[in-house]
Order: structure tokens, then sequence, then C-alpha cells
């Protein structure tokens, strides 16, 4: 079934492509395929470094998402591992919940 | 109650009548495909219309009104004029990226619209990591988006996917750790038994506390990883033009502005799976005649009636608030909505455990 969403989405995007190729007029001249900004030609590219900010924020979403799916298991065995669990999950949010406070206090949550 | 189990039975038998075993499932897989792509679309278009009505009783206007009775009409029409418009060729885009973007971001909403529980027995893809291979799909999106920015060499949209990327992965977390407190609580990831448990009481009810805080952290960071409401800045008009999908045009731009509707969808529907007891009636236990006639009314028309409930207060969010700055976006999850999910997490576990 997830095969058949996946070849579903794409049939619904070449069907409307294909159409729209169709039906739709074609015309070119110099100044349509520039970058659309603010009407005056683009100075450079735009593929250059940016700022580490964005990556920083990238770099904490792994810890935390790679957190999340560990505790997905734990969460569904929960009523079995009853308080054994519970402590083991304590711990394992403690050292996490560190991590967030060493990042907050190292400034990389701050937008500077 | 009414099942859809008798129609897609008497689908099969009658398929199985014609062609032999095989030919039959690869009829049904390709029957169930063009159904999705068939909800898919219509329900994209109503959601738009819906959007625009209610955007327009928000601000005292009319809205679409003259195409068909009361403008029912004015999506088709717009969806059909999108079909006649040129798609731009750009001269320094990547230009391989540029045109797989869309199929990436149509490909992933898909996806996870499949995997919801439209009424009772109407479900394409159910097994026992329902919950997880939602989160893992959903967030597929992202690729989309930054591929759509970063392809098109244009300044404004390489802002636009990079706040966008930011804002997406961070709030996804959230997500995550909201549903993980349902999936806490009924000791399940499969989405049909979910939803079979709550069939006494809604998990917002059952779950005291923390289920109404989870409900609401997913909602907040709902809202936010379909780039609507007052986390648009990835597209925000007034500085970005269009943001990441500056550069499309035509039925290509039509895709992205499909899939975030259709995200808004999925994000309401999943809130009302998790939270709401997705087709499941409202029950009271003890009460067998309110049960009965709450039985009475067809499971899809309570899964759509939450979800649309659910998607109103999206509209309500999204005409109400002021856009955030991206430094206070980041700021609210990093700071306040990730903390108040861990705790809730706990909470939850100590309810369940004691």
């Amino acid at each position: 079934m997830f095969v058949v969403a996946i070849l579903s989405a794409m049939f619904l995007v070449g069907i409307a492509l294909l159409l729209a190729k169709f039906l739709a007029p074609h015309s070119s001249n110099k100044l349509k395929g520039q970058a659309y900004e603010c009407g005056i030609p683009t100075r450079g590219t735009s593929w250059m470094q940016f700022r580490v900010g964005y990556y920083l924020f990238a770099i904490l979403y792994l810890v935390f998402d790679m957190e999340t799916v560990l505790l997905f298991p734990w969460a569904v065995t929960l009523r079995e591992t009853g308080i054994n669990g519970l402590i083991c999950l304590g711990f394992f949010v403690l050292i996490l919940t560190l991590g967030l406070v060493y990042a907050w206090k190292k400034g990389a949550l701050k937008w500077k | 109650m009414y099942s859809f189990k008798d129609i897609t039975d008497g689908i099969d038998s009658i398929l199985h009548l014609f062609l032999n075993d095989t030919f039959a499932t690869l009829a049904e897989l390709i029957l169930a495909g063009l159904a999705l792509i068939g909800a898919y679309a219509v329900l994209a278009l109503t959601l738009i219309y819906a959007e625009r009505k209610i955007c327009a009783a928000f601000q005292c206007r009319i809205g679409p009104s003259r195409t068909g009775k009361w403008g029912v009409f004015q999506t088709v029409a717009d969806m059909i004029k999108i079909l006649f418009k040129e798609l731009i060729r750009l001269d320094h885009n990547d230009r391989f990226l540029f045109r797989v973007a869309p199929f990436i971001v149509i490909i992933a909403s898909m996806c996870t619209f499949a995997a919801l529980p439209f009424a009772k027995n109407l479900h394409a893809i159910d097994f026992n990591m329902g919950v997880f291979y939602l989160i893992a799909v959903s967030s597929l999106g992202v690729i989309g988006i930054l591929l759509a920015g970063w392809s098109s060499n244009s300044k404004y949209t390489m802002i636009g996917a990079m706040r966008s990327g930011a804002q997406l992965i961070s709030y996804e977390i959230s997500a995550g750790l909201s549903l993980l407190a349902v999936v806490i609580l009924s000791g399940t990831m499969k989405i049909s038994e979910i939803v079979e448990q709550q069939s006494e009481m809604w998990f917002i009810f059952r779950g005291h506390v923390p289920a109404i805080i989870a409900f609401f952290t997913y909602i907040i960071a709902g809202h936010a990883e379909t780039n609507r409401g007052p986390f648009d800045l990835p597209e925000a008009e007034s500085e970005l033009t269009a943001g990441y999908h500056t550069e499309y045009s035509g039925i290509q731009f039509g895709f992205y502005y499909l899939a975030e509707y259709l995200n808004m969808f999925i994000v309401a529907a999943i809130a009302a799976v998790m939270f709401f007891g997705g087709w499941m009636p409202l029950h009271v236990s003890g009460w067998d005649g309110f049960n009965y006639i709450m039985d009475c009314i067809p499971s899809f028309i309570w899964f759509f009636g939450k979800t649309f409930a659910c998607v109103f207060i999206a509209l309500w969010v999204r005409w109400s608030f002021p856009r955030l700055r991206i430094d206070q976006l980041l700021n609210f999850e990093w700071k306040i909505l990730m903390p108040i999910c861990l705790i809730n997490i706990i909470l939850m576990s100590l309810i369940v455990v004691f």
C-alpha cells in the first residue's frame, strides 16, 4: 500500500504536468529566464555560504529526533516494564535535558 | 454501525469473478490508488474553498460568490485555469532538482494521507508502526521544500527554504513528542487499535491533564509544520514574495498549494484521530441509549466533522495572529514548547504506571 501511495502521488503529478505541457502556452524571451527578485538583474549566484545558525538547529534536531525514535518502542512496552521502565526513562530524559541546558547555556539557541 | 467492509468485500468478490488472484489484487491496488488520488484532489479543492470562505467571513467580506451557487466551483475553475498557465523555464537553476521537488512534496503528503482512518474499515495503510510511520513520512516534505528553494537559485527562495527547514525540523520534535504521549496512554502504535481503544471515551478526556496539554502542543507544532498561521515566515509575502516557491509557475506552483492545504488537513486529521477518536462516535460508558443514537451517525461523518473542526481552529488562528520573527519562532520551540512536551511525557507515564 505504501508503494501504491507513492505511485499514485507520482501519477497525479505526472499527469498534471503532462496536461500542462499540452495546454499551456510556450513563449520565451531573454528576460523571462531570470531569477524573480526585484526587477533588476541578480548579483551573483545564491548558492553561497549561509548563516551557521540554521545548521546549529539542525544538529540539535538530530539529537532530539533520535531521542523520539528511541522513546517510541519504550512507550509501547511501558505497561509491561512498569516502574523499572519509568526509572530508565527518567535517566534518559535527564541526560537529554542536561544536553539541552548545555546548548542553551552555550548560546546555541540564541539567534545572533 | 455501518462499516465500509461491505463495499470493499463486494468489490473484492466481483473482481474475483472475472480475474485470477494476482490480477484481482493488482486491480484492487490500482482502484485504491485512484481512490486516494480522487480523495486527495477533492479534499484539496474543498479545503481551499473553505479557507477562502472562512477567511472572507473573518474579514467581513463575501468571498468567492460568482462561480456556481455560493461560488462553490471557484476552486475548480482556478485549478483548470492554473493548468493553462505557462511553466516558465529558468536559465540558471538546477533543472533536474527543480523538477523533482514538487514530486517529493506531493509524495510525502500522499503517503501520510493514505495512513489516515477515514471511516470504519476504510483505511489504506494500517500496520503496527502506524504512528511512527506518520511522523516519518510527514517529515519527508522538508526535503522537497529545501530542494525547491535551493534549486531555483534565487535569494528569496533560498532564505525561504532555509527558514522553512529550520522551522519544520524544530517543530517536528514537538509534534512527535506530543503524539508519544498518546502512544504511552494507548500502549500501541497501530492507528486502528488507537481508534478502537477510544470506544469508551476519547483520549483527550481519558488522559487527564497531560492529554489536553499534548493536544495543544500538537496543534501548535502542527500549525508550524504546515507553514501556516502565525508561523508562515518561510513564505512571508511581504518580505520574500512567496518564499521557497517564488520561482515556480503554473501547475508546479499549484502542487505546493495543494500540498500545503492537504498538510493542514492531515495535521487536523491526526489530531482528531489521536485525541478525539477518529471515526469513533462519542460514547459514554453506561449511557446505552445515548451511545445507540451516536452510533446511528455514520463513521465518516464523525471523522470529517472532527477534522474540519480542527481545520477551523487552524484557520481561526491563521487569521487572528500576526507573524512571528524567526528568532521568536525558534525560541518558542526550543525553550518553551519542547520542555513542556518532555515534562508532559513524564507526567503521562507516571499516570499510566500508577
